[in-house]
Order: structure tokens, then C-alpha cells, then sequence
């Protein structure tokens, strides 16, 4: 647990996607299974055990440190987990630590009071790091910045195969994984996965760009609306259902009703949209049912979900992926019409005949739960990966705002000698409010010219953020504006970027926030 | 038997010892003044008469020139003086190369101020030696029980591995100018990191003064000049106000490191952009105050900069007389 504990802490540090990966790889060389495969598991979220409550760490704690001293250092360092694991002293003559695979095993017998008098047994065996990493492990509140996918991708660069190989067996498999080590290893077969609802890799489009429609047959392609929800899969087989996200999560939890819906045998790929009446609801209502580990019955009432189905990649055990797309979409919709199905509705075609007239209707495409439009060749099959030619996505044009520089932060890794990250607001009665932050969008002289402009015109500092005198004007695109009751503005912006900065342009004539709200969508 | 609290006393201008009519580390110029060792908070220019061990005033020298002070009298660790009515004497404290506690003995009493103090082994210093003592002032800069560091080994060790998994990229650690640039070299050596290290300008007059006073750093390089690409794979020390700043931007994909007592708290580290927090500290830690304190068996403690109130706290419970002493001018540990 030390060692899983060291690379955790290591993660926590390491801003970098690729420092990331090589602690991981590092790791999963040097470890043994089955602890390297528990490890596995708690990177991807997949251990499950009754988490202990902060209140009986404290009285753990209480046991053993005076109360006072305690209650300094906790107000000192802020985060439970951490101050008691710097604060648990020492007993000497303590067990050797335990490691990772032992922890789960006992904790997956252990009620959530039992649990209370092993920890105190394993938080004497452990170090510092251990300790913290154990204490937030076992309440839940294990974040070090790493995503399933990233995990997973640290696996497949060091076996040195495409990630998509991971996902297609997955979910197949079940920790520790040492199937899947002993295949990645090239000791052992590929894990079976037949039978099992198992993720496909998704098909994606390429951003499309002006000119690429001059060198492309209309005539050859296929047009839909491009939702605004997330994009899901829907795998049903062997009876079992699950419903993936766009990078092979397993989302389902948070959606009985789409699972409650979903057929035996199948495989379908579609948008998770909220609807009301057969009508697209904003993201952010969608965004209330994500990222949850269940859904209640107010939530289900409130934020109905629905997929908003385009593709079928597999039907009763048939593979679908080598057809062409317009023989899978025959078959989807001829599957779909065979049926009443609850929560599942067909994304349709657009009929066009020209690509001028494919581009007025995306002009006109102001409608809500319309991100733009997808192009895809009739005649190619399921690729996995992001093939360049067959799909393509068409957003629409971004809104824009002109805005002024109010805060800004230091970035992080690469950028953390430079203030990055931007605070912007707009005018309402004669004082700015911040309706925003982006982190993105300029080039690196830009960056270099804004950060020199942030520290000379800095009227405040706190900590890392400075507050700047209010005269740089940023002109911000975004996908959207939404009420949001989170920020004092009442408003939030999807997908906000820097699109120009306005050196020329006077702070007195940026936009009004009543501006913004005439944008809401 | 006077309670030493009747001649030595916290004033605006530091603690003052008034049979002996001097001050300890005053915070403004002073006639007389007895210095426990060169940090800018505890030794300060232009006092008139200076009192330190030679180290500690080779260090002034250094720092201020001309503006050291009047007359800068060396006395060596372990020797008796006598100013006024009463007798010094400097022991180290462990703390930097030349850091003395400072013992005085008046009317039959003796009190020990410590200064800052750690008691783990340093390459660059001689180690602690604990007084026995009426009275023992006593810093707390780390006096919370949240602050244990880590054997040296262990965070040397930390840096070593991640200069092995990152060979393409620098690593540049913020030191302290004084202490811990020195210390974190030694240590280097000690565990085999024979390589030129490359120096921030502003490290570099410090490490000189070390090397004159025989302690050896091994090779070292001006960081300023160096070519980019001559830092990929190389370690870096640099003030803690530079390492993430304008003046690493020069450095090839630099590995933030920082060593510093205060990085065992994670989000400061993280406040700061540090990627590799190292905690090497040359303050004692929780558990070396709160056994010094019984290890000197004074009859009373005052407590000076830190965590006066947690460090009180815990000598109460060890049974010991513990308060607060206010002096002026000392500051945390600053990163």
C-alpha cells in the first residue's frame, strides 16, 4: 500500500498528461499482481466497499491525539483525511504495512463498523502517505487527476497496442485483472469477451473544415443534426445492459430509465438528451443527471432522459460495424419501427440536395439542443478511432461576447509561470460582474503578451490569482449561455475561449450582462 | 534567585539582556548585539558590536559588506564570555552551518536561546547539542503535530528517482540561500549524485563562503549562461521566489521541486506549482521540539515564532511550565 500510496501522492503533484502516464507505467512494471491490479481498479473507480464516514476518523483520531492539538492542526491544514494521517503517532513495534490487495479483501467482508477497527490497525502499520492515501480511499474522496481512460492508456502504451483494444475487452473483466496483465504481457490469451456487454469503440468525426467541402460529393453524404447531450452506447447482451459514455464508462447507475428501456441484444449508438414533450432540453439540465453514482425518483420526474439514437453497431449477436452506413441505418430504423420504444427516439436524416443549402439550414440552426450538423459517407462502414473522411462535424458558428479581463491565475504544469487562466466579466449597472473564466484560445506569443499585460497592471494579489486593472477588453466565444444560479451573474457560458484579444478596444464599450441574457438559450 | 524574566525581556527592538546590556538577534541596529546565526530575520546589518561564532560572521560578512557591524568579535562553540554581569557561551543549534544556541548564566541562573534549531544530522553542521538549563526559549516554526518530516534519505532518494523516470527534462529545486541549498548538496553527494549541479546566481556567493569554511558541495555550475539544451536531465537550485517564475521559463520542461518543511502539507505545495514537494526542513520538527523540551529539563519554556500556542499546549501535557514570548522581528519560515 506504501508504494501504491507513493504513486498516488505522485500523481497528485504531476500536472502533465505524460508525467502521468509514465508514473503509471512505471508502476504497473515494477508491481506484482494481484496488488497492481487492485491499483488498477481504484484508478478506474471500480472498487466498491462500504466507505468509512469522516466522523469515525476523527474518533479514531481523538483516541489517540489531544482534542486541542488536533483542532489547531486541522484548521491548519483544511482536509480531514490529510491532518489525520500527518497527525497519527507513531507506535512502535507496529505490524508490517499491509498491502493494497489485503486492505480490499478485508474491507469487502467488513461492515462500515467494523471497517473502524481495522483502519486503526492498518493506519499504525503505514507511513504518512499511506495513511492519507488509505484514509481518502476508504471515504471516497480519492482524486488525484486521473481519469479511467488515462489508466487505461497507460496499460495499452506500454504493451504498445491502441487503446481501443482495452476498451473492447474491459468490460469483460473484473479486478484484480490479471487476465488482462498476463495478455498485455504477452503471457496469456486475449480475455474472452464473447457474450459479455463488452464496449465498442466509438467512431468519431473530424472537424470540418470550409474548404473540405469544395473536394467532397454531396451527393455521397448523409446529414444530421448534431445534439447537444453526450454521446452514448447503449450494449445489451447475455442479459446484461449497460450504458457506456464516449470514453467506456459505465454510466448506466445514473440512468435506470434508459436502461429500464433498452432491448436484449443489441448494440446502439446515440445522444443522451433530456426532452420534455419530444423537445431538447439545454446541456445544463442534461448536466443534473451526470456524474452521479444514482438517479432519484425526483430526479428521473425532473430531467427525463432519452437517447437519441444514429447508429446500430451490433443486432441479436450480427455485427453491424463492416456495413456500409446506409445498410446499418435501414436496419436500425426498420428495428426501430418494429417496436413501441420508451425513451428511444431516431435522430433523422436531412434531406439536402447541395451543400449551400446544407449551409443555410446550419445557419439557421439556432434551435435549442442543435450543436451543428454531421456529414457521413453512405457508404462507410464502423471505424473505431477517428478516421479522416468518412464523418465529419459541422458545428455552428460561435457566439461571441467582447468582455473584460477581470482576475487572473497561474496555469499549471507547463504553464505555471504564467498567468493563464482568465477571469472575464461584463458590465451591469456601471460595475463589472465575472460571467466567466477561459484558459484557451490564444497562441503562445499571445500568452506571453497577456501574462507581461497581467503583471503590470496588477492592483491586487491573492495567492495565486491577481486581480488586474479593468481595461483589457477579450473577445470570448462560446457555444451557449445558460442561468446558472452558481454564479452572481446568474449566468454560465458553455465552452467559453479566448477568440481575439482587443488591445484597441476601450473597457467602457465592452458588453452589458442584460446582453448576454438576450443570448440564453 | 531572580526569575530570569527580571532581566531578560522582549522589547520592540528584540530580546534584550539587561545585566549584560546587549541584545539577541535584534531586529534594528543595536549597540551590542550576540547573533545565534545568518538568516536575514536573526542577523541584521550595522549593529555596532557583534557577537557570533566565525562562521555565522563570515556569513554576515558576506551578506552585507561593509555594513556587517562595528566590530565583529568571533567566539568560538563551547567558550565562556563575560559581558557585563553576565557569562556567554555559543553551542550549536543544528540549524545552518555556524548556528549557535546562545547560553547565559547570570546570578546563579541559566537560560538557553535556542534560535532555530533542528536536531536530525546535517553534513554541513554540527549537530545540536542539548543544554540543561533553568530556562529554554525555544522556536516553533514546525510546532503543530501535523509537521513529522521524513528521513532525508527518503526525500533525496524522491528527487534521485524522479531525475531517473524524467531524463529529458531539468530539475530545478527551490533552496533557500542559506542552509538548505548547501544542505541539499551535500546530501546529494552523500547518496551519490556525483554530477555538476547548476546554480541560480543568487545561490552562488553563499556556496562560496561554505566552500572557504571547508565544507564541500562538490562540482558546481553557473545555471545563468548555461545552454537550454545543456539542462535537459540536469538538476537546478534556484531561491524559491525564482523557481516558478519568469526566470524558469529559460529551463528545458523544468520539474518544480521545492524543499521545505512546509511542503508536507499538500495544498501549499500545490499553491505554489510545485511538482516534486521535498520536505527537508532545518527547523525541528514536531517531535524533535517536543523532545527537546523534556531533554533540557528546564524549569520553564518560553515559546518564540510558530505555533506558540499547539507547542504550550503539548508542554502541559508533558508537565512542563510553558508560555508565550513575543519578540519582534522574527518571521515564519518564509518559502
Amino acid at each position: 500500500m506504501n508504494d501504491f500510496a507513493a504513486l498516488l501522492d505522485a500523481l497528485l503533484f504531476t500536472p502533465a498528461r505524460l508525467g502521468k502516464l509514465r508514473l503509471m507505467s512505471e508502476y504497473f512494471a515494477a508491481t506484482p499482481d494481484p496488488e497492481r491490479g487492485w491499483a488498477l481498479a481504484a484508478l478506474t473507480g471500480e472498487l466498491a466497499f462500504a466507505e468509512v464516514k469522516p466522523m469515525q476518523i476523527r474518533e479514531l483520531v481523538l483516541g489517540r491525539v489531544d482534542a486541542e492539538l488536533f483542532g489547531w492542526s486541522y484548521d491548519f491544514v483544511g482536509d480531514l483525511a490529510e491532518t489525520a494521517s500527518l497527525i497519527w503517532p507513531a507506535r512502535p513495534g507496529a505490524n508490517r504495512a499491509p498491502g493494497l490487495s489485503e486492505i480490499v479483501a478485508e474491507l469487502a467482508a467488513a461492515t462500515r463498523a467494523s471497517a473502524g477497527a481495522r483502519l486503526e490497525r492498518w493506519l499504525d502499520a503505514l507511513d504518512a502517505t499511506g495513511r492519507w492515501a488509505l484514509l481518502k480511499l476508504i471515504t471516497g474522496g480519492l482524486r488525484v487527476g486521473v481519469s479511467a481512460r488515462l489508466a487505461k492508456t497507460a496499460l495499452a502504451e506500454r504493451a504498445q497496442i491502441p487503446l481501443d483494444e482495452i476498451e473492447a475487452v474491459w468490460h469483460g473483466l473484473a479486478p484484480p485483472y490479471v487476465e488482462l496483465f498476463a495478455w498485455l504481457e504477452g503471457r496469456g490469451p486475449r480475455p474472452e469477451t464473447a457474450g459479455k456487454p463488452t464496449f465498442h469503440p466509438l467512431m468519431l468525426a473530424q472537424a470540418l473544415a470550409e474548404d473540405d467541402l469544395d473536394r467532397l460529393d454531396p451527393g455521397s453524404y448523409r446529414a444530421e443534426w448534431k445534439w447537444d447531450g453526450i454521446r452514448v452506447q447503449l450494449v445489451a447482451r447475455g442479459g446484461e445492459k449497460r450504458l457506456y459514455s464516449r470514453s467506456g464508462d459505465d454510466i448506466g447507475a445514473a440512468f435506470p430509465d434508459i436502461l429500464a428501456a433498452m432491448p436484449a441484444d443489441i448494440v446502439l449508438d446515440g445522444e443522451l438528451l433530456v426532452l420534455r414533450d419530444g423537445e431538447v432540453m439545454p446541456f445544463n439540465e442534461l448536466q443534473q443527471r451526470l456524474n452521479r453514482k444514482t438517479a432519484s425518483a425526483r430526479m428521473l420526474q425532473d430531467y427525463p432522459a432519452w437517447v437519441r439514437l444514429y447508429d446500430m453497431l451490433d443486432e441479436a449477436g450480427a455485427d453491424l460495424r463492416p456495413l456500409p452506413f446506409d445498410e446499418r441505418r435501414s436496419r436500425l430504423e426498420s428495428w426501430y419501427g418494429a417496436g413501441p420504444r420508451e425513451r428511444l427516439d431516431l435522430s433523422p436524416l436531412i434531406p439536402f440536395a447541395s451543400w449551400d443549402e446544407l449551409r443555410r439550414l446550419r445557419e439557421g440552426a439556432r434551435a435549442r439542443g442543435i450543436e451543428g450538423l454531421m456529414l457521413k459517407r453512405r457508404d462507410a462502414p464502423y471505424l473505431s478511432g477517428r478516421p479522416k473522411g468518412p464523418w465529419f462535424k459541422w458545428k455552428r458558428g460561435a457566439l461571441t461576447v467582447d468582455a473584460v479581463l477581470m482576475y487572473a491565475q497561474r496555469g499549471h504544469g507547463k504553464r505555471s509561470s504564467f498567468y493563464s487562466d482568465y477571469t472575464f466579466g461584463a458590465w451591469r449597472d456601471g460595475a463589472l460582474v465575472p460571467v466567466g473564466k477561459a484558459y484557451s484560445g490564444f497562441t503562445d506569443e499571445e500568452l506571453k503578451r497577456l501574462d507581461r499585460w497581467v503583471r503590470d497592471n496588477t492592483v491586487e494579489r491573492y495567492g495565486p490569482v491577481r486581480e488586474v486593472a479593468q481595461q483589457l477588453v477579450l473577445e470570448i466565444a462560446f457555444d451557449s449561455v445558460h442561468r446558472s444560479t452558481r454564479h452572481k451573474s446568474g449566468l454560465a457560458l458553455r465552452f467559453p475561449r479566448v477568440h481575439r484579444i482587443r488591445w484597441d478596444k476601450p473597457a467602457s464599450e465592452a458588453d452589458t450582462v442584460a446582453a448576454l441574457e438576450r443570448l440564453l438559450t | 534567585m531572580p526569575n530570569p524574566a527580571t532581566w531578560l525581556k522582549p522589547t520592540g527592538k528584540g530580546l534584550y539582556c539587561e545585566p549584560g546590556d546587549f541584545y539577541i538577534d535584534p531586529a534594528r541596529p543595536a549597540p551590542r548585539a550576540v547573533i545565534t546565526h545568518g538568516h536575514g530575520d536573526h542577523a541584521r546589518a550595522n549593529n555596532r558590536q557583534v557577537l557570533a561564532t566565525a562562521e555565522t560572521i563570515a556569513i554576515m560578512r558576506s551578506r552585507f559588506g561593509d555594513e556587517a557591524g562595528g566590530s565583529l568579535q568571533p567566539l568560538a562553540y563551547g567558550e565562556w564570555v563575560a559581558l557585563g554581569d553576565v557569562r556567554v557561551k555559543l553551542v550549536p543549534a543544528g540549524h545552518v552551518l555556524g548556528s549557535a544556541q546562545v547560553v547565559l548564566e547570570h546570578q546563579g541562573t541559566r537560560v538557553v536561546i535556542s534560535g532555530d534549531y533542528k536536531r536530525r544530522p546535517d553534513p554541513t553542521c554540527p549537530p545540536f547539542e542539548p543544554q540543561s538549563c533553568d530556562v529554554f526559549v525555544t522556536e516553533a516554526t514546525f510546532g503543530l503535530p501535523v509537521f513529522r518530516h521524513p528521513p532525508d534519505a527518503q526525500e533525496i532518494g524522491r528527487l534521485l528517482h524522479s531525475m531517473r523516470l524524467f531524463p529529458e527534462r531539468c530539475h530545478v529545486v527551490g533552496v533557500y540561500a542559506l542552509g538548505k541549498c548547501q544542505r541539499v548538496l551535500a546530501l546529494l553527494r552523500r547518496y551519490g549524485y556525483a554530477e555538476p549541479v547548476f546554480l541560480h546566481g543568487a545561490l552562488q556567493a553563499m556556496c562560496e563562503v561554505y566552500e572557504r569554511l571547508g565544507v564541500d558541495l562538490g562540482p558546481l555550475l553557473p545555471a545563468t549562461g548555461a545552454r537550454r539544451a545543456d539542462l535537459a536531465g540536469r538538476l537546478i537550485l534556484a531561491p524559491p521566489s525564482a523557481i516558478s517564475d519568469l526566470w524558469s521559463r529559460r529551463l528545458p520542461d523544468p520539474v518544480i521541486a521545492m524543499a521545505s518543511g512546509w511542503m508536507r502539507i499538500r495544498q501549499r505545495a500545490r499553491q505554489r506549482g510545485v511538482e516534486l514537494p521535498l520536505v527537508i526542513s532545518d527547523h525541528a520538527d514536531w517531535d524533535e521540539l517536543t523532545a527537546t523540551l523534556s531533554e533540557v529539563g528546564a524549569g520553564e519554556i518560553w515559546v518564540t515564532h510558530g505555533a506558540e500556542e499547539a507547542l504550550i499546549r503539548q508542554a502541559s501535557l508533558q508537565g512542563l511550565k510553558a508560555r508565550a514570548l513575543s519578540i519582534a522581528g522574527f518571521e515564519d519560515e518564509a518559502e
